[in-house]
């Protein structure tokens, strides 16, 4: 039972069994363990990224192709909502149209990058998703009457989800249950479909075709696979999965930019989660969103605290100021790049297999 | 029906190079035919036109009468051409079984199922794991197809062909580099193929004495022309071949 819900892809590792349950147990009582704004809020971007994240590894892990074009619909998702909230109200048929559009948008979109453009070399494939998604972003923050351009639009969510609405008066173990928490649980529960659904695929018989492409193309066309139809098939796929993550986003924050769903940056940060956490795994996307958003969060406190406790030592003090805190999560993850070239995953995995 | 395979004026041209030049010849359902000729002769190269890796300049491929000179590689393969690679080509990072479930799982046209999940498709492992017994891989099952050695990657790579059953079996150069003790494994799969008669094979192979003893007929390409067919005994024994392939001065 257990083994068909995770498509029979077990984490094959006891470590590596327990981390993830660590962080499932962790995302499911998040409110419950972690009191406050910041912590629920760090949690939902975990959820929220573990669903982008296992996006990119089905295109960039299994099928080996390399797009710098995954923020555009993640941030297709969060415009859809985004976009539809605002013109036809907060209403759950106003988050069915957006979300809707936005994957026919994506659907369209990935389609015609993928024929027109799966055929090339992978480097310039690279290179026309990078071309794509900067027009995209310029488009983004030039129709300002349609994306409230640079400024992004602020939006209100379906009553139930809104922080008003109240399930009942008295707060149960501590915890007052409003539309926060609803909205928190939409996302957690979407996130385990999501991630459950692409699990699935990658352990299809289309996604073992997928890993024969990215090992050998040449070979598994000679065996009669259209190459072109799989790479395609998989770029819409991983499009898909993006834009819904992209409307969690959006109803998560009440909130979209271009900032905080189709900068660049956040496309190096997916890229840099892929690889901590093991490309080509799946699981490696729960590992590498977790580990880096918990750190990019929370790296600065504990600084903070180390700094401190370092006043008297003077250089010490300086090289452990919060302020330095970017240069120390650059080193972390140059280490650990450099400790683990297969990933998290891919080390346990590797440590857990008797030797043969 | 009374050709399997056929080539008309097959020709492809690199720059000025002319590596294959007009071959026209036919294939009979259930024979055995070995190409030989020396190294650059255009073997190779004209198993990619008839197997789709290259596309000719001009001439045409008939499958079973069809012309087929349009279709892409992958489009071939389905329809019955199936190839061996000379240069091992495989699937590196996947096991052993993966490399030949992949092969039975396109004869099945399973590919684009996303909803089953690959390991509850119990009849394709166990059709895997028959041709892995065929090829005496049994025992490397789970390790990944890089690890394994020279003559064992050579003796994948026929069992990747093997599992697609294809109508018209290409080996090229199916023992190179192989040792001595492995070649008859390949061999007396070859010799299995061949004696049940409904299959059609192509071989490229360099062992004079492999040839005369495996084929039906053997045609012999220089410079990438036909320049030779005919009965194993008579083709050997003709100047042509003594002089072009086996390069026997000594005859003059």
């Amino acid at each position: 039972m257990f083994s068909r819900l995770l498509s029979g892809d077990l984490p094959r590792s006891r470590m590596l069994t327990l981390l993830l349950l660590g962080v499932l147990a962790a995302l499911a009582f998040a409110p419950f363990l972690f009191p406050g704004a910041k912590a629920l809020n760090v949690a939902a971007k975990i959820c929220i990224f573990i669903v982008l994240v296992a996006s990119f590894d089905l295109l960039l892990g299994y099928t080996g192709i390399v797009s710098f074009a995954h923020t555009m619909f993640f941030g297709i998702g969060a415009y859809g909502v985004a976009i539809a909230i605002t013109r036809l109200g907060p209403t759950w048929a106003g988050v069915a149209a957006g979300t809707g559009c936005a994957l026919l948008v994506s659907l369209l979109l990935s389609l015609l990058i993928g024929l027109f453009s799966l055929r090339v070399k992978a480097l310039f494939y690279a290179m026309i998703t990078l071309a794509v998604a900067t027009a995209f972003m310029t488009l983004a923050s030039q129709l300002s009457d349609f994306t409230g351009g640079e400024d992004g639009l602020s939006f209100k969510v379906p009553e139930l989800l809104s922080a008003a609405f109240s399930l009942r008066e008295a707060p149960f173990l501590g915890v007052s249950l409003n539309g926060k928490l609803l909205s928190y649980y939409l996302v957690f529960t979407a996130t385990g479909l999501l991630f459950l659904l692409m699990l699935r695929i990658v352990n299809s018989p289309f996604g073992r075709v997928l890993q024969a492409i990215r090992e050998n193309a040449f070979r598994a066309e000679a065996l009669g696979y259209r190459i072109v139809v799989y790479r395609t098939l998989s770029n819409v796929l991983s499009a898909l999965f993006a834009t819904l993550a992209g409307v969690l986003l959006a109803l998560w924050l009440r909130y979209n930019g271009p900032d905080t769903s189709l900068s660049f940056e956040i496309m190096i940060d997916i890229l840099l989660m892929v690889v901590i956490g093991g490309m080509g795994t799946l699981y490696g996307g729960v590992l590498g969103a977790s580990l880096f958003i918990v750190t990019q969060n929370y790296l600065q406190d504990l600084m903070k605290l180390a700094s401190v406790a370092a006043t008297p030592i003077p250089f010490l003090r300086d090289l452990v100021h919060p302020d330095r805190w970017l240069l120390w999560l650059g080193i972390l993850f140059i280490v650990s790049i450099y400790r683990f070239p297969f990933g998290i995953v891919g080390k346990l995995r590797l440590k857990a297999r008797p030797p043969a | 029906m009374d050709t399997a395979l056929e080539t008309r004026d097959l020709t492809i041209r690199f720059g000025g190079h002319v590596a294959v030049n007009a071959v026209s010849c036919t294939f009979a359902p259930g024979t055995l035919t070995s190409i030989v000729g020396p190294n650059g002769a255009g073997k190779t190269t004209y198993f990619n036109l008839i197997s789709g890796q290259l596309k000719a300049t001009s001439g045409r491929v008939l499958l079973r009468g069809e012309d087929i000179s349009g279709a892409p590689a992958p489009q071939r393969s389905r329809r019955g051409i199936g190839r061996a690679f000379q240069l091992t080509n495989l699937f590196p990072n996947l096991s052993v079984l993966e490399n030949i479930r992949l092969a039975v799982q396109s004869r099945a046209r399973l590919g684009l199922n996303l909803w089953s999940i690959w390991s509850s498709h119990r009849e394709l492992i166990r059709r895997a794991e028959e041709v892995l017994e065929t090829v005496a891989l049994t025992a490397k099952r789970d390790l990944p197809a890089s690890a394994l050695p020279h003559g064992d990657q050579r003796k994948l790579e026929v069992g990747i062909l093997m599992a697609l059953e294809p109508d018209v079996f290409m080996f090229d150069e199916p023992t190179a580099g192989m040792s001595v003790d492995e070649v008859p494994v390949i061999l007396d799969l070859i010799r299995e193929l061949k004696t049940r008669r409904d299959k059609t094979i192509l071989l490229v192979e360099h062992k004079m004495d492999v040839v005369r003893e495996l084929s039906d007929r053997i045609v012999v390409l220089h410079n990438g022309s036909l320049v030779a067919d005919g009965e194993p005994a008579a083709v050997i024994a003709s100047p042509v071949v003594q002089e072009a392939y086996l390069g026997v001065e000594a005859s003059r």
